[in-house]
């Protein structure tokens, strides 16, 4: 019997792939289903899982899609054709993400794809995207290392997010002891690589670095916070830089505050913590701590202000919260309306080719630039989490800061770059001059 | 540096307040008359930046970091009895500036607004003021220049809060005030804590002497704390007498090995702590796996369904009634047990009365009905997390000894230890436990006896599914309310009950307190992926030479 129960349990993604999908279309996706098809209409694809593990950050991004295409078509669509969403749910579920962007791209001939959250959802739907050649917006924060043709990248590398915020606690709190924290797969682990490398590079000692992962959904932070608290005591500032990855936040938080923790003895930094993931907590033991993002729902400017009230209007929600990976679709959004307008065209090849050098404006007062690398310019900003769930800005990089594909503090990537329009190549080594093989 | 009268308003204040009709020139007058008379009340001579006061408070106006951080310093030894009400004010975010005319407010507790520079009153905000924002340095600097200013503050807990906070800021500034303190003081934690402040103070004063500095090790050592230790390394790494870094060095040894014994007893208590949450999680699993023999993977949901009446109780409570909001999870336990209850008796009813015998296909059905509640769950609360608040007597921790007990952790153990107690008594003593007993040991038997076994059936599962569901009002305070919530406990849970033994309470009890003990005296050795993973091997071994368990059952029952 306990046998056949852990055969069960072991074959668990199987079953849950068609059982998932099942309950998919009896119950969440009915209302979704491919749109007649029209030929006076432009498809978008939008591939967010709006049901198991990752619903809970991705549904708000399925959203923010419907939300941009349905401004879009007031103002009169693209190329004079309305724009209709096609959305599929691939249900947290990875194989599924590949099988799903197929569907859309062969299927529903979309003409772009905006879609993923987690990395390894990201590298499963890569294959689909080169066979098919079609184009895929992701807008998620993530480790870098990568630059593909077919991918654009409008969340943060982590040469926009992870470097200013350590250079931040540098310079402000000066921290000298160092706790990276993260879930236990590829961007925390990565993230923190190169974060270490660069402390390293600014002379920290590896004795004043700890690195801590934990599993997914994480619930039992007793011993690791008070492992912080000790590691913490050892006469120098500490600071933990968490990368700790989705629903596992809410407990540490809960721990931190309960352990009495409180931001000015031992600040916490987190990638992965933004005004969605604050709205499940009391955040008043936890003020002071701090997020860094390219985007802030509290930062006052007039784009801002409107796409905060536009979006509580069509989510008919005054109180629904924005957050960085919903500015990095807009940003991508609008990118993709002004390629798919200078080129007159939605043909993948021609819209790639126009989109580096493409400009939009960021929701906080900048504009940003799609980069040779397909990753774009962004600021950075430091927040502070306050009493009412919301961050307020400390810090605020002067320029925009152009993602970097590859990293500069990795031994392996430092002299590769991904360049598109000169040398067609996603990891071009500038050392040997070669392509490593990422290229057309 | 309060005048005396300590504690909220400087008497400047007081006396504004009560001259509100007063010609302007009376009110300065009367003003400077207080500050003049209050600076010469203070003790400690300070010299007066009578002029400079203004400008500093303007400092605040141009909400700047650094400027605000100097405008603290220097406000804080100005000896202007504003400087409480101000500082207070920006710990509280209650300091409001004006950019345009640059003008700085205070917003009183009371809603009363004054000029910040001059204490007089203000009819109101001009529109565009806005609180003077604070980061965690300023934070800091705030709470040491706060420490300063109330220590000689006649409220016992005022001074052991700014005594604690010198101690950490160990500002030499304020070692006069210290001393003068700790000369008045009469109640004795404060003067342990002023002792203390002195001796961090002396240690990273480089001009005092080394007999006060061995004092003052001596003194940081009785303290035998993690942040008496931090501050012993940080003193033995300075420029320090050689017989100080010896006598340093010694106490940071001998604190050491005292938090070496402590992080034992650390360890176990956050096994006893994750393994009163196992047990929470696998009780009423053990009665639908282990009493009733039915696989059934929708038990998180149950658990999920209790942390979302949870919520809901605690929203109706937050708008209707609030003053109920500490008895909320009272309220909403036996509502959980209902709900799920509920729940549980309608599944068993329509779906696993039939298929009763059959392991693997209880397994889908049940496993496919966990997705239909999370779905729906998911449809009608939405995908993201809910907050459920805690009570204020579930919130925050306190020391024993030198380890951190967290009052949510300890009260879910209590909680724990009492359903446990309950649904042992219930099998015991009462009919439909005994019922239950009969109907899972011998079913015909039970039958011929004149028992509704399928009505006890229903009940049975329904009893398990309410548990589950009390767990989930516990759970809620220490996890996620998302509609994961249960998907995470399912596994541990089956772990416990198959660990423990299939059919046995106690070993389920035992079950979880091994497996939680044993994975906290893992994770810091192994951390806590390599420790999970060590846990699964070992039961999986455990499992190889002992296939029913820790407390197998034993008779008849069991080929059955």
């Amino acid at each position: 019997m306990l046998t056949r129960l852990t055969q069960e349990l072991t074959a668990q993604f199987s079953r849950r792939r068609w059982l998932a999908a099942a309950a998919g279309l009896a119950l969440g996706a009915a209302g979704f289903g491919p749109a007649m098809a029209a030929d006076d209409t432009i498809k978008v694809g939008v591939l967010h899982s709006l049901s198991g593990t990752m619903a809970i950050s991705e549904t708000t991004l399925k959203d923010t899609i419907l939300f941009l295409i349905d401004e879009q078509n007031k103002k009169g669509g693209v190329l004079g054709k309305k724009l209709e969403a096609v959305v599929v749910d691939p249900a947290s579920n990875w194989p599924l993400f590949a099988e799903k962007a197929r569907e859309l791209i062969t299927k529903d001939k979309v003409a772009v794809v905006f879609g993923c959250w987690t990395s390894v959802s990201r590298k499963s739907v890569l294959p689909v995207f080169k066979e098919l050649n079609s184009i895929l917006f992701y807008p998620v924060q993530y480790e870098g290392e990568e630059s593909e043709r077919n991918v654009f990248y409008t969340g943060a590398a982590p040469n926009q997010q992870a470097i200013p915020a350590v250079d931040y606690l540098m310079k402000e709190e000066k921290v000298k002891r160092w706790v990276l924290a993260g879930t236990d797969y590829v961007y925390p682990r990565t993230t923190n690589k190169i974060l270490e490398a660069y402390l390293k590079s600014k002379g920290v000692a590896q004795e004043d670095i700890m690195i801590n992962y934990t599993p997914f959904g994480h619930s039992d932070w007793q011993t690791i916070v008070a492992d912080i608290k000790k590691f913490g005591s050892a006469g120098k500032k500490t600071a933990v830089v968490s990368t700790i990855n989705g629903d596992a936040n809410v407990p540490f938080y809960k721990e931190l505050g309960n352990q009495g923790i409180k931001a000015k003895d031992i600040p916490v930094v987190a990638f992965s913590v933004g005004e969605e993931e604050l709205a499940g907590i009391d955040t008043k033991p936890l003020v002071g701590h701090l997020a860094a993002w390219n985007y802030f729902e509290s930062i006052k400017t007039p784009a801002n202000e409107k796409f905060i009230k536009d979006w509580q209007a069509y989510t008919k929600n005054p109180k629904r919260v924005t957050n960085d990976p919903m500015e990095a679709h807009v940003i991508g959004f609008n990118m993709w309306v002004k390629a798919v307008e200078k080129v007159k065209s939605t043909d993948p090849d021609k819209v790639i080719d126009a989109l580096p050098g493409t400009e939009a404006p960021n929701l906080t007062g900048g504009v940003s630039k799609m980069l040779p690398n397909h990753h774009i310019t962004k600021p950075v900003f430091i927040g502070e989490i306050k009493g009412d769930g919301q961050f307020s800005v400390v810090y605020k990089t002067k320029d925009l800061v152009p993602g970097d594909a590859w990293s500069k503090e990795l031994e392996g990537s430092k002299d590769l770059i991904g360049d598109w329009v000169g040398k067609k190549c996603g990891n071009y080594n500038v050392k040997t001059n070669k392509c490593l093989g990422s290229g057309t | 540096m309060t005048t005396g009268e300590g504690g909220d308003l400087p008497p400047s204040l007081d006396l504004l307040n009560s001259c509100r009709g007063c010609p302007v020139p009376v009110l300065f007058l009367a003003i400077i008359r207080r500050l003049l008379l209050s600076i010469a009340l203070i003790a400690v001579s300070v010299p007066a930046f009578a002029a400079s006061f203004e400008e500093s408070v303007a400092k605040f106006a141009n909400d700047d970091f650094s400027d605000t951080d100097e405008a603290v310093g220097e406000i804080a030894v100005s000896g202007n009895p504003l400087a409480f009400p101000i500082i207070s004010a920006l710990q509280d975010e209650r300091l409001m500036f004006d950019a345009e005319t640059k003008k700085v407010y205070v917003k009183q507790a009371d809603g009363k607004i004054i000029d910040a520079a001059t204490g007089a009153a203000v009819d109101k905000l001009p529109d565009g003021a806005a609180a003077v924002s604070l980061n965690n340095r300023l934070r800091r600097t705030v709470d040491a220049a706060l420490g300063g200013l109330t220590l000689l503050s006649p409220d016992t807990n005022t001074r052991l809060t700014a005594a604690k906070s010198v101690f950490k800021s160990h500002d030499e500034a304020t070692l006069p005030t210290v001393e003068s303190a700790l000369a008045k003081e009469t109640n004795r934690a404060v003067k342990q804590a002023l002792t203390e402040a002195r001796a961090a103070i002396l240690l990273f004063k480089s001009d005092a002497s080394e007999v006060d500095k061995l004092e003052a090790v001596a003194t940081i050592r009785s303290r035998g704390d993690q942040e008496a230790l931090a501050l012993l390394t940080e003193i033995s790494g300075g420029d320090q007498p050689a017989s100080v870094t010896k006598a340093a060095a010694g106490a940071i040894s001998s604190i050491q090995s005292t938090l070496a014994v402590w992080s034992g007893v650390q360890n176990a208590w956050y096994g006893l702590s994750l393994g009163s949450v196992l047990l929470l999680a696998a009780i009423g699993l053990a009665i639908t796996f282990g009493v009733m023999g039915v696989i059934n993977m929708a038990h998180g949901e149950m658990v999920m369904l209790g942390a979302y009446t949870t919520f809901v109780v605690q929203e109706v409570i937050r708008t209707r009634y609030p003053a109920l909001f500490d008895y909320s999870l009272l309220i909403a336990a036996p509502l959980a047990f209902l709900v799920a209850g509920a729940i549980g008796v309608l599944i068993e009813r329509t779906i696993i009365r039939f298929l009763y015998g059959r392991p693997l296909e209880t397994l889908l059905a049940t496993w496919g009905l966990s997705l239909i509640l999370q779905q729906a769950v998911r449809s009608a609360f939405g995908p993201t997390n809910r907050e459920v608040g805690n009570p204020s007597w579930m919130s925050g921790a306190f020391e024993l000894g030198q380890i951190t007990i967290t009052y949510n952790r300890l009260w879910i153990l209590c909680f724990t230890m009492a359903v446990f107690a309950i649904l042992l008594a219930m099998l015991r003593y009462t009919a439909l436990g005994l019922e239950m007993r009969a109907v899972t040991q011998n079913r015909r038997m039970a039958a011929s006896m004149g028992i509704a076994t399928s009505r006890v059936d229903a009940l049975t599962f329904g009893l398990g599914s309410g548990i589950a569901g009390i767990a989930g009002v516990a759970l809620s305070q220490i996890d996620n309310v998302s509609p994961n919530l249960g998907q995470s406990y399912i596994i541990d849970s089956f772990m416990v009950v198959v660990f423990g033994g299939v059919g046995n309470l106690w070993g389920t009890l035992v079950g979880a307190f091994t497996l939680g003990i044993a994975n906290k005296f893992l994770e810091p050795v192994a951390g806590a992926v390599l420790g999970k993973i060590a846990i699964l091997v070992l039961i999986i071994l455990f499992i190889q030479k002992r296939p029913r368990g820790l407390f197998a059952l034993k008779g008849r029952a069991v080929e059955a």
